[in-house]
């Protein structure tokens, strides 16, 4: 496994060479994307991704929850979470990548 | 929203693109991640969330029914954490 990350400037470069919009407007619409997605889940709607995954929102209960290091009981809002469930297609296409 | 909705947003949003073209950087986007992780790498994107591959070691699992040993494999499965923006801004904190 490789350490390398990737950030928005690489989604920008892909941008750039697939479609050949400039670097500027590339980086513009990775931006855009990201806000869209974004908006929606801050309305609490779901966003489905077909062959990439869903990001769905879950409420959570408030519960006691205890500081690991002192032992001492703290109380734990309610809270609404973001998680990701990634499609089958992705999970399928990574696990056969790094498999070899 | 599914895909075909993000796409004809971003598409009202950039009149001067294609509708083809804006579909193509819709795709662009995820499939650049998507081959990012298939190389084991991670995709951070700030105030976003970060996508990696996390993995699962091979385990003796039971077939439920049978109650029969068997061996899973190891496992590698995509992983995404929530960025401490929008973390904040679903649960209406920001």
């Amino acid at each position: 496994m490789t350490g390398k990350t990737l950030t928005r400037a690489d989604l920008a470069d892909a941008i750039h060479r697939d479609i050949g919009v400039s670097r500027q407007e590339s980086a513009q619409l990775v931006e855009a994307v990201l806000d869209m997605i974004s908006d929606t889940l801050v309305k609490g709607e779901t966003v489905k991704l077909s062959s990439f995954g869903s990001f769905q929102l879950r409420d959570k209960n408030g519960r006691v929850g205890r500081n690991p290091k002192t032992g001492e009981e703290v109380p734990i809002d309610p809270r609404r979470v973001l998680v990701f469930k990634p499609s089958q297609v992705l999970k399928e296409r990574i696990d056969t990548a790094l498999s070899k | 929203m599914i895909k075909s909705e993000l796409i004809e947003k971003l598409a009202a949003a950039n009149p001067h693109l294609f509708q083809r073209d804006v579909e193509r950087v819709v795709n662009s986007i995820f499939e650049e991640i998507t081959q990012a992780l298939e190389r084991g790498e991670r995709v951070e994107l700030r105030g976003f969330g970060a996508f990696s591959v996390r993995n699962r070691p091979p385990r003796q699992g039971r077939n439920p029914r049978t109650g029969d040993a068997v061996s899973v494999k190891e496992k590698h499965v995509p992983f995404f954490k929530t960025g401490k923006e929008l973390r904040e801004r679903v649960d209406g904190k920001a």
